[in-house]
């Protein structure tokens, strides 16, 4: 890719990254960062690929071993968010 | 499937992430955004499958990818242990499980950037070769900060800043060290330089985080968030992924802006906290822990008081979740409310071990929305409240934080119970908050103190309030 591609894309998304999370109330806060979190967990992404580049023991070793803690933070990033943010929403159901 | 066809779908998902960012800021959108979020991420992870990508160095691939058996047994491994990790954590717990997937996604970006780096091989470019030290150096200071994080939330060791006698200039040191490698490796391209350079990463990362005081890790652990994020989009420069740029990029400055934020809502200075490690001096247990009467109370005493009362605030804490009284507390409102008593929660911002995180465990009680008040609505009310009731809560109160500059909490805003006429502590000992301090309101006449298990503690109230 041409450098002055990648350094737009950059600059672009870390002006969107800052955009739209400029106002969120404290309350929010630990949500947010859990799903931030979670999102960067697509490395993943990076690991699978360098997986399956993989030529020797070793490369491959330290690729499965990406793959499974991305697979972790990833996974494991929108399952908790998701129960948090469930929490939010059951107040309203007044179910017990 | 064509490059363009795959980058479209690459794209896709790095919309995904943008619009679950922009959902989650919001409360209506916020659970939303987090399943758009995991949509996006599925997408960019299915797609990955049918593109055969070629290697850095020009080989074209075929598909199935190599190493499929691989790749997938360790997809199920992780998923084996994130998903029941993340499904069983109580919830009082769950900011340092947040810190501990932070903590692995960085890991998995020095490992991934440690084995493109031995592929990479004489072809990189000197770019390609920054970018990779880059992600090694900070994945690593992720990785070991957040396990130190993890353990300080665990209690696994003191949440007290830990400062020993020169620790800045071993900190300072390690740093120079750090950076002097990076040249090395940069220079020399060798993977023995890169493994010294991984473990001189991982030794910074526990030096920058030990000397951080326990009420300033979410802030730390926020950061380490963003850091990992750049990791990513600098993996992403290495491996040709436009969405590992995207998706990185928008963690990290996402990651910042919400770092600062946390840290205004704490009253804290981010400066102060990120360069801590360096001018943090070793403190001296100063114990103004003698023995001086405090006024402790039975639950019978605390009942007539409540009984008596027009208004009353709850001020929850990390006692509170941590006794699992979320039930017992709202218990304790209802019966007042049907007394014909004022009652509000005051929520400080940090109460809890992390922003927002008492909102949570109380919304998990099924307490209403409407009564709890955020910090700046409670506070002007407390000079008209009889009874303001501290339940497991204590450096959220703790006047020091106005009255004495150079304690470590000083500056961060408080929910100004002294105002009140009343103040009941309920708390399991004499022991001072997370933040390791003295709290003087404890010794005021007007407060009352009722220790024991906040649970217990509170169930007795009820009972006792129940018979007047």
């Amino acid at each position: 890719m041409e450098p002055i591609a990648i350094i737009s894309i950059f600059v672009l998304a870390v002006f969107v990254g800052f955009e739209v999370v400029s106002k969120v109330s404290s309350t929010l806060h630990t949500p947010l960062m859990s799903g931030a979190n979670a999102i960067h967990g697509v490395i993943l992404v990076g690991a699978i690929i360098v997986a399956s580049h993989s030529k020797t023991n070793l490369e491959l070793g330290l690729s499965v071993a990406a793959i499974i803690l991305a697979t972790i933070n990833m996974i494991g990033g929108f399952v908790v968010t998701d129960r948090m943010l469930e929490m939010f929403k059951g107040k309203k159901k007044e179910a017990k | 499937m064509s490059t363009f066809v795959y980058d479209l779908i690459g794209l896709s998902a790095g919309v995904c992430f943008i619009l679950a960012l922009k959902g989650l800021s919001s409360p209506k959108s916020a659970r939303r955004g987090n399943l758009i979020g995991a949509l996006g991420a599925t997408i960019a992870t299915v797609v990955i499958f049918f593109y055969a990508m070629p290697e850095k160095n020009g080989t074209p691939t075929s598909l199935p990818i190599k190493n499929l058996g691989w790749i997938l047994g360790a997809m199920a491994v992780g998923t084996l242990i994130g998903v029941p990790a993340a499904k069983k954590v109580q919830m009082t717990q769950m900011p340092q499980l947040v810190a501990l997937f932070n903590g692995v996604g960085g890991g998995a970006a020095a490992l991934v950037a440690i084995v493109e780096y031995l592929n990479l091989g004489a072809g990189a470019t000197t770019a390609e070769v920054i970018a990779t030290v880059f992600t090694v150096v900070v994945g690593c200071v992720s990785f070991s900060g957040s396990i130190i994080t993890f353990m300080k939330l665990q209690e696994l060791m003191t949440t007290r800043p830990v400062v020993f006698p020169g620790g800045r200039f071993v900190i300072a040191g390690t740093l120079v060290a750090v950076l002097g490698v990076s040249g090395w490796v940069v220079s020399a391209l060798g993977t023995t330089p890169l493994l010294i350079l991984a473990g001189l990463s991982l030794l910074f990362g526990i030096l920058f985080v030990l000397p951080v005081g326990g009420a300033d890790v979410p802030i730390v652990i926020s950061l380490l968030n963003a850091f990992t994020g750049l990791t990513v989009a600098a993996s992403g420069y290495v491996l040709d992924s436009t969405l590992l740029i995207i998706a990185g990029t928008l963690v990290g400055a996402s990651g910042t802006i919400l770092t600062r934020m946390m840290a205004d809502a704490m009253g804290r200075s981010l400066f102060g906290t990120l360069f801590g490690a360096f001018t943090a001096k070793p403190q001296e247990a100063t114990g103004a822990a003698e023995e001086r009467p405090v006024r402790s109370g039975s639950p019978d005493d605390v009942a007539i008081l409540l009984n008596y009362a027009r208004r009353v605030v709850i001020v929850p804490g990390f006692g509170l979740a941590v006794a699992q009284a979320q039930h017992t507390v709202r218990e304790l409102a209802d019966l007042l409310i049907s007394k014909g008593i004022d009652v509000a929660y005051g929520i400080h911002p940090v109460a809890g071990r992390m922003p927002g995180h008492m909102n949570v465990l109380l919304a998990e009680a099924n307490v209403p929305y409407e009564q709890l008040a955020e910090m700046d609505e409670v506070n002007p009310t407390f000079a008209q409240t009889d009874v303001a009731i501290v339940i497991g809560a204590n450096d959220v109160v703790n006047p020091a934080a106005e009255t004495t500059p150079g304690c470590p909490i000083y500056g961060m805003p408080i929910l100004q119970v002294s105002n009140a006429a009343n103040v009941i502590f309920l708390k399991r000992s004499m022991r001072p908050g997370f933040a390791g301090i003295e709290n003087e309101l404890l010794y005021d006449p007007k407060t009352m103190l009722l220790f024991g298990d906040a649970k217990a503690s509170l169930t007795k109230v009820v009972s006792a309030l129940k018979g007047l």
